[in-house]
């Protein structure tokens, strides 16, 4: 999409098209002759299966929705009757059910690999702000999607988080109501939320579109970090990338296929095959794995509000990396200390993750688990706001390899320096 | 109310009430049996299957539902093997409520609820015509619907075994059941509203010959109670199992493809 377009129509009729329409042309551009480095390694491939994963939860969300009740008498059984009766509808409903959590698997590697490889970092701030919009949209939909099936998790994990909204002083609980559409979650929510739930991935699409149309323009950033300089950087996209990436994506879509048929309810909770019943409180209300690292800071702090600011600034604390980090030098690889603080960093997500999923008053090996979430949030927060910018500043990159092609074909100096 | 219950959710009320209770009588740890269902090539074992439904049929259904089972899935691929045939005499053994008759009446001239022979079309069904008279039938307590009971529950078909045979386990000295309450230390809170005579042995006479003790009569429902849940398993596993080699297949080509193609570029 940047640069000159090497496309030359072969028949008649390509060129037809092309003088009214260039999406030929858009497409050779784009993932045809697309320059990408040579030296991409395996995290680099959830690109393509993010998309892929988009797909999958679009396609089988339609077939879903074809048999779908969205009514707070009809929605449980409607879905049982997708498991029991619709043919291939305990597949459909499987796929799209470990699909969520699929994407989210590859979601958060691919934000963690941006991270280390300081894929942020000038000219590509609006990929990566892109791509956190994309995250927040993906949490957004999946609660809404979690909401649908009117289990008793959906419901209860819905009022939770919906009454997150009423922390806010003086107009709070009027928002909350306003978003119900009753006063308490109830049919008029499930509607609005199955509304929702079918328009925002759609919505996603076009900013994972504009996500990359942004990346094409200055191409990809890469394990080392340092500019593309000569064409012996590069490799053409196909046939080099499309091959990789089909073959990485095949071993995800074998991990995935494992859950499906062999342990569907994996990431489920017992409780959402109860169906909804607004009377009774399910002891312990856990949201899905992948959004409990931040109901772990919401719950590690005792005021409602603070917990909810803390929270959401936690998710807008990642639109402003790309100005946080101080360093001249993109990758980790080159970055001895920061590496460190990046792995501590991944570290803090996971223990985040295992408290949320534990009982508030939890105490595990002796250690109260609100401690750790407290920690652990304070180091999230220390990362970007302290170590990101500080370490920058003082620490002593290694030296860069002089190019690409130098560090793959030859010259062992730049292995070296993993 | 409504502000003070999500409050009370996130902060107060797990960390004190439930904690408490949680310590002294948290349900055990489920009884370590094994079913033939489990394992990546698991399936069900059909008379036991059989004899489980033999054992809801005859004592579960009494009290418990099963609303999201027909009876054409008796006679279905994967599960407990009746023949159509005899899958519609099950049905044809059950009344359902009618629908309004010719002269648009739902009730006889006694007031009765007019009934038909079920068909295979239709569901189990419910032992009680709603809510509050399936409470008043057990001291309040409500028999909830075993269709998902294995999928709805920690533990799946082993929880249900485990309270099945878990009433007669000894009683600490210092707990007290509460009135119309039972003893059970598999049950949250030790105290459960189903009756410790709810399943006793020779319950049922199993035709094939198989003495009915406590523990296989548990065994075979909790069997037909899984299959009730995951009607689709059989069917499932063995799908996944041609999808797995293909897509091992298909890696291996791409992987060949791969080195191929990037032979010469690193
Ligand atoms: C006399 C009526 C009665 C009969 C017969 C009966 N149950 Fe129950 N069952 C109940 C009641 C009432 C409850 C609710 C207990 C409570 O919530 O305290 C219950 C609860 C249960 C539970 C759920 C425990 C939980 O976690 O909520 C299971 C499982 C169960 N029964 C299985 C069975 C099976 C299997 C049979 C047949 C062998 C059976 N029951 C027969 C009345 C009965
Ligand atoms: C970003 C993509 C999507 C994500 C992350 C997502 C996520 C989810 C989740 C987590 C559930 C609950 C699954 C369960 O426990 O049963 C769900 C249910 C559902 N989704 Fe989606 N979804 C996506 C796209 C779509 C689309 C595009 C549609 C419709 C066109 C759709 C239709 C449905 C329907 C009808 C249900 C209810 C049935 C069920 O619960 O299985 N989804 N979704």
């Amino acid at each position: 999409m940047s640069g000159p377009s090497t496309y030359n129509p072969k028949s008649g009729l390509e060129k037809w098209i092309d003088q009214r329409l260039p999406l030929p042309r858009l497409l050779h551009d784009t993932v045809h002759t697309f320059p990408t480095p040579r030296n991409l390694n395996i995290w680099y491939t959830f690109g393509g299966i993010l998309t892929f994963c988009l797909g999958v939860q679009i396609l089988t969300g339609i077939v879903l929705a074809m048999h779908y009740v969205a009514n707070a008498g009809l929605a449980f059984n409607s879905v049982e009757s997708i498991m029991r009766d619709v043919n291939y509808g305990w597949l459909i409903r499987y796929i799209h059910a470990n699909g969520a959590s699929m994407f989210f698997l590859a979601v958060y590697i691919h934000m963690f690999r941006g991270l280390y490889y300081g894929s942020y970092k000038a000219p590509r701030e609006l990929i990566w702000i892109l791509g956190v919009l994309i995250y927040l949209l993906m949490m957004a939909t999946a609660f809404f999607g979690y909401v649908l099936p009117w289990g008793q998790m959906s419901f209860w994990g819905a009022t939770v988080i919906t009454n997150l909204f009423s922390a806010i002083p003086v107009i709070g609980g009027h928002i909350a109501t306003w978003l119900w559409g009753d006063f308490a979650v109830g049919d008029a929510t499930l509607n609005r939320f199955f509304s929702l739930h079918y328009l925002l991935p759609f919505i996603i699409a076009g900013v994972v579109g504009l996500h990359i149309w942004a990346l094409h323009v200055p191409g990809n950033n890469n394990p080392l970090g340092i500019d593309v300089k000569s064409p012996q950087d590069t490799v053409p996209f196909h046939p080099y990338y499309t091959v990789k990436d089909a073959f990485y994506l095949c071993l995800f879509v074998l991990f995935f296929a494992a859950f499906v048929f062999y342990s569907p309810d994996f990431f489920g909770n017992p409780d959402n095959y109860i169906p909804a019943n607004p009377l009774v409180t399910p002891p312990d209300i856990v949201p899905e794995w992948y959004l409990l690292p931040y109901y772990a800071m919401l719950r590690s702090i005792p005021d409602k509000l603070m917990g909810v600011i803390v929270m959401g600034g936690a998710i807008v604390t990642l639109f402003l990396i790309p100005w946080l980090d101080t360093s001249r030098v993109r990758s980790c690889r080159f970055r001895p200390l920061m590496k460190q603080f990046f792995w501590g960093f991944v570290v803090a997500c996971v223990l985040l993750g295992y408290c949320g999923a534990q009982s508030v008053d939890a105490v595990k090996f002796g250690v109260p688990m609100v401690w750790v979430a407290r920690i652990a949030s304070i180091y999230y927060y220390a990362f970007f706001w302290l170590i990101l910018p500080i370490v920058g500043l003082i620490e002593t990159p290694k030296k860069l390899p002089a190019s690409i092609a130098q560090s793959v074909l030859g010259d062992s100096a730049a292995a070296a320096a993993e | 109310m409504r502000k003070v219950l999500p409050l009370a959710l996130l902060a107060g009320l797990l960390a004190s009430t439930s904690a408490f209770a949680a310590e002294d009588t948290a349900r055990r740890p489920v009884k370590d049996v094994t079913f033939s269902f489990e394992g990546p090539f698991g399936t069900y074992d059909r008379a036991a299957l059989q004899r489980g439904f033999q054992v809801y049929k005859e004592v579960c259904a009494t009290c418990h539902g099963l609303d999201h089972v027909a009876f054409h899935a008796l006679n279905e691929e994967g599960g407990p093997g009746f023949s159509e045939a005899q899958a519609k005499a099950i049905a044809a053994g059950y009344k359902i409520p009618a629908e309004p008759n010719d002269k648009g009446e739902l009730f006889n001239d006694q007031g009765v609820r007019l009934t038909r022979p079920g068909i295979l079309a239709d569901a189990f069904p419910n032992p009680f015509p709603n809510e509050q008279a399936a409470r008043a039938g057990n001291g309040g307590k409500l028999p909830p619907d075993l269709s998902m009971i294995t999928k709805a529950r920690m533990g799946g078909a082993k929880y249900v075994y485990s309270i099945l045979t878990g009433f007669h386990e000894q009683k600490p000295a210092d707990f007290e059941v509460p009135e119309g309450a039972y003893f059970n230390p598999y049950f949250e809170g030790w105290a459960i509203g189903m009756p410790n005579t709810a399943l006793g042995a020779n319950a049922v006479t199993y035709s094939d010959g198989t003495k009915a003790t406590i523990e296989q009569e548990a065994h075979d429902v909790s069997t037909f109670l899984e299959w009730a849940g995951e009607p689709k398993m059989e069917q499932r596993k063995s799908m996944g199992l041609s999808v797995l080699i293909f897509l091992v297949v298909l890696s291996g080509i791409l992987f060949a493809a791969y080195r191929k193609i990037w032979k010469d570029a690193h």
